[in-house]
């Protein structure tokens, strides 16, 4: 047995170097955790001070000692190379492992252990924890803002239809392959545009009128958010063409139309959809407020959009533009059949990330008085009988649009490697 | 050359359409305002405004003209924009240089907090700071101090105000030390690129800009003095703190909600820059022996920064626009004051939102004007 360097760990005694750096960070680990679980602190002799630093000066040279090059053991190597390769790192990794073991108690109590769910009254919640009966109370406005509550199949009836009819598209069948961009790029927005306006809002076919002020909460989001990227992405992708357009008219409107929409704030744009633009209106002519607001949020996106496309279209090489033109293709025939369908591939990403800007977005319609997830949220929050359970709400809130999010952008990421084409 | 008729109908037909739609618009608003016996016009600038602001870095008061109350409101929105730059400037860097650490650990905080936050509507997030987070906080009165000095309450956090004594001089001194770290780093490039000769830069010019400032304390009658924040009771249940500065909750919870959610951008903005340089550009630069350092700044750097910039800037005007949602939470900026406070008072639809709209488009347009100058500028030259 050689002589034993603690400063210069090697591999010559792995064994005793390797249990003492481990039972000195089991010794730093079990500290902080004691602590954190138990509430006790076994090193409650020493000052405050050391007693603090202590589990990471025994961590940090814990790692040191066991940071030990080719030695051999698979997991080892692995750890050392992974979140242990100097001090700094090994110092940094213990504090991210501390504050999670820190942070779990308070996080579980808060969230499971110490909340509330039964009850349907304020009363009921006398834990410490969050109050998840204001969520279950008020479940049905966060979902359907003031719509009536039994006329509320409507809803759930016009979403399922229009679910089902999104996936038209998975029918493998050949014939109904050659009207798939037609029907979704024509047919689908008007089979919805009928679905919502008879079904949602009803004045027919003996169904009860209720009007959108009515209309609220996460169903909103969803209507807004749908119809506002349904209209944007057309009109972004011909304001793209028209700002590659070698017309230097269409091209002038094109540019200035996209840098107008991306230069202001879309709060300003819905101050204007709701105050500024009825004044622009024949006076006897009458739009609704959800219209304006779907409206302006679409050419606001749209700009964005454009955008993006371009990008695509930049980035297509200039032969793809010579070969369609020597085949004869003319301008539309080109771009729809050559150069669109490579562009748009090329530029999913952006795509996506303006889509889930346009969902991020959408809480903006408070401005014009229409309250989705996050305006009933603030209503329910003033109500007398629940004041105080702001956080639960907006915790309510932040988990269902990260959810909404994160799937979409998972999604995205699912279409860019499907239709991954190497060149 | 000539032209082809069917180049020359289309932009016509745009042409007509856009006066069509335009002169139709015109129209209606004419119709409209005369109905209601309004004339269009910015007289009302000057006119009294008789509201208050509670928080403005200039004086204002009601008897103050709307034009005065225009500029409280951009002066507070570029003061949000400033703060949320810096914050998100220097979180975002931290995380995205930490997504590309060794550390699996890191690497993986760092992804989950992009992940987290950028996913969740900034809306939300600043609903969440203001009414949950900060309403959380104690009452003036039951404050602990942090260090003494900071006072963190509902009512906002109190901190101490600096007190100068001539302070143009402090000020001209700073300017000196930048003037004279520049005349250096030239000197020092000449003497290395004539005689190989390296100067230590850097720390000259730390020691310039530390050494200058302080002298003027010494020799040039500048002194600093703080106002600390102290509770005072107005009533038995009303304290207020006399002194110090104090910073609004809203301010706190904007700047917080905005420079998180914006670092998140930022972050991926930077990860993108470094990931973009070839591992060749790094090895080609060890194997003619620069150090680690060295390979970071004359080498990754400045070929990363051209690839970070343009995507940040665009990242900086989205949180400018974005500190428009400050009116949602009552800060006093140019979308509450003017947009919503001025536009109610008045009624001057048309003309308010159009010069609130404008402002934000001339803010967007200069800094693109700005970027697009800059790219040329650092574009790489090819011959």
């Amino acid at each position: 047995m050689s002589k034993l360097n603690f400063l210069r760990p090697n591999i010559e005694n792995l064994n005793t170097y390797l249990y003492s750096g481990i039972f000195l960070i089991f010794i730093a680990i079990l500290d902080v955790s004691l602590h954190s679980f138990f509430n006790t602190n076994i090193t409650s002799f020493l000052p405050n001070f050391i007693s603090f630093l202590l589990p990471l000066i025994l961590g940090t040279v814990g790692l040191h000692i066991i940071r030990i090059e080719f030695s051999g053991i698979k997991n080892l190597d692995l750890l050392n190379k992974n979140i242990n390769t100097n001090t700094f790192n090994a110092v940094l990794t213990l504090l991210i492992i501390f504050a999670v073991i820190k942070s779990i108690p308070p996080f579980l109590s808060w969230f499971i252990i110490d909340a509330t769910i039964s009850g349907d009254t304020k009363e009921a919640c006398t834990g410490t924890g969050a109050c998840w009966t204001y969520i279950k109370i008020w479940l049905n406005r966060f979902i359907y803002g003031m719509y009536p509550n039994e006329l509320q199949w409507r809803i759930n009836l016009s979403f399922i239809a229009l679910i089902a009819l999104a996936f038209v598209g998975l029918i493998p069948s050949e014939k109904i392959k050659k009207f798939l961009t037609l029907y979704y790029v024509v047919i689908y927005p008007i089979i919805a545009f009928v679905l919502i306006y008879y079904l949602i809002s009803g004045g027919a076919f003996g169904l009860e009128w209720v009007e959108t002020g009515a209309w609220g909460g996460l169903s909103l989001t969803f209507i807004v958010s749908f119809f506002c990227l349904i209209f944007c992405f057309p009109v972004g992708m011909f304001l793209a063409l028209g700002r590659r357009s070698d017309l230097p008219t269409v091209r002038y409107i094109s540019v200035g139309f996209i840098e107008f929409w991306r230069g202001v704030p879309l709060i300003t744009v819905l101050f204007m959809s709701s105050v500024m633009f009825p004044m622009f209106l024949p006076e006897d002519f009458f739009m609704d407020k959800l219209v304006r607001v779907i409206i302006a949020i679409s050419l606001f996106e749209a700009a964005y959009v454009a955008e993006v496309i371009r990008g695509g279209l930049q980035a297509l090489p200039r032969g793809q533009y010579d070969a369609a033109k020597s085949l004869g293709m003319g301008y539309w025939k080109m771009h729809i059949f050559v150069i669109l369908p490579q562009a748009l591939k090329l530029v999913i990403p952006g795509i996506a990330n303006t889509f889930l800007a346009l969902v991020k977005d959408t809480p903006l319609i408070f401005v014009v008085g229409l309250l989705e997830i996050v305006g009933m949220l603030n209503l329910a929050k003033t109500n007398p009988k629940w004041l105080g359970y702001a956080m639960e709400g907006y915790v309510f809130a932040a988990i269902i649009f990260w959810i909404i999010c994160y799937a979409m952008s998972k999604y995205s990421y699912n279409l860019e490697i499907k239709y991954k084409t190497d060149r | 050359m000539n032209i082809r008729p069917n180049k020359i109908l289309p932009q016509i037909i745009a042409l007509l359409a856009v006066i069509l739609v335009f002169g139709f618009l015109t129209y209606n608003a004419q119709v409209n305002m005369d109905n209601r016996g309004i004339e269009f016009g910015f007289g009302f600038l000057t006119q009294e405004s008789s509201f208050d602001v509670q928080f403005s870095l200039i004086d204002y008061d009601g008897s103050h003209s709307y034009a005065r109350a225009y500029l409280v409101g951009l002066l507070n929105t570029l003061l949000v924009a400033f703060i949320g730059i810096i914050l998100s400037t220097i979180l975002g860097v931290i995380v995205g240089i930490a997504r590309l650490s060794p550390n699996y650990l890191i690497e993986r905080t760092a992804a989950w907090y992009v992940e987290f936050f950028r996913n969740i509507p900034l809306l939300l997030q600043i609903f969440f700071w203001y009414f949950a987070a900060l309403r959380a906080l104690p009452l003036p009165q039951d404050t602990e101090p942090m260090f003494g000095v900071f006072f963190l309450t509902i009512k906002g956090l109190f901190v101490p105000r600096f007190v100068w004594e001539n302070l143009d001089i402090f000020f001209y001194s700073i300017i000196a030390a930048i003037i004279s770290i520049i005349v250096i780093r030239n000197y020092a490039r000449k003497l290395q690129e004539n005689e190989g000769k390296q100067l230590p830069v850097f720390y000259i010019s730390i020691g310039l800009f530390i050494i200058l400032p302080l002298l003027t304390f010494l020799v040039g009658g500048v002194s600093l003095n703080f106002s600390i924040p102290e509770l005072e009771q107005m009533s038995n249940t009303s304290f207020k703190y006399k002194g110090g500065l104090g910073i609004p909750p809203e301010l706190i919870a904007l700047t917080l909600a905005l420079g998180l959610y914006t670092a998140t951008f930022i972050a991926e903005c930077v990860r993108a820059g470094i990931q973009g340089i070839s591992k060749g550009q790094k090895e080609a630069a060890a194997s003619i022996g620069l150090t680690p350092n060295q390979i970071l700044k004359l080498v990754i750097m400045p070929q990363a920064l051209r690839i970070i910039i343009p995507p940040t800037t665009n990242q900086y005007l989205n949180l400018t626009k974005n500190s428009s949602l400050a009116a949602a939470i009552a800060y006093p900026d140019l979308v509450l004051i003017f947009a919503g406070t001025a536009l109610m008072q008045t009624g001057r639809a048309i003309e308010i939102v159009s010069i609130t709209m404008l402002t934000y488009l001339s803010i967007s347009l200069s800094i693109s004007v700005l970027m697009n100058w800059y790219n040329k500028k650092i574009a790489i030259k090819e011959k």
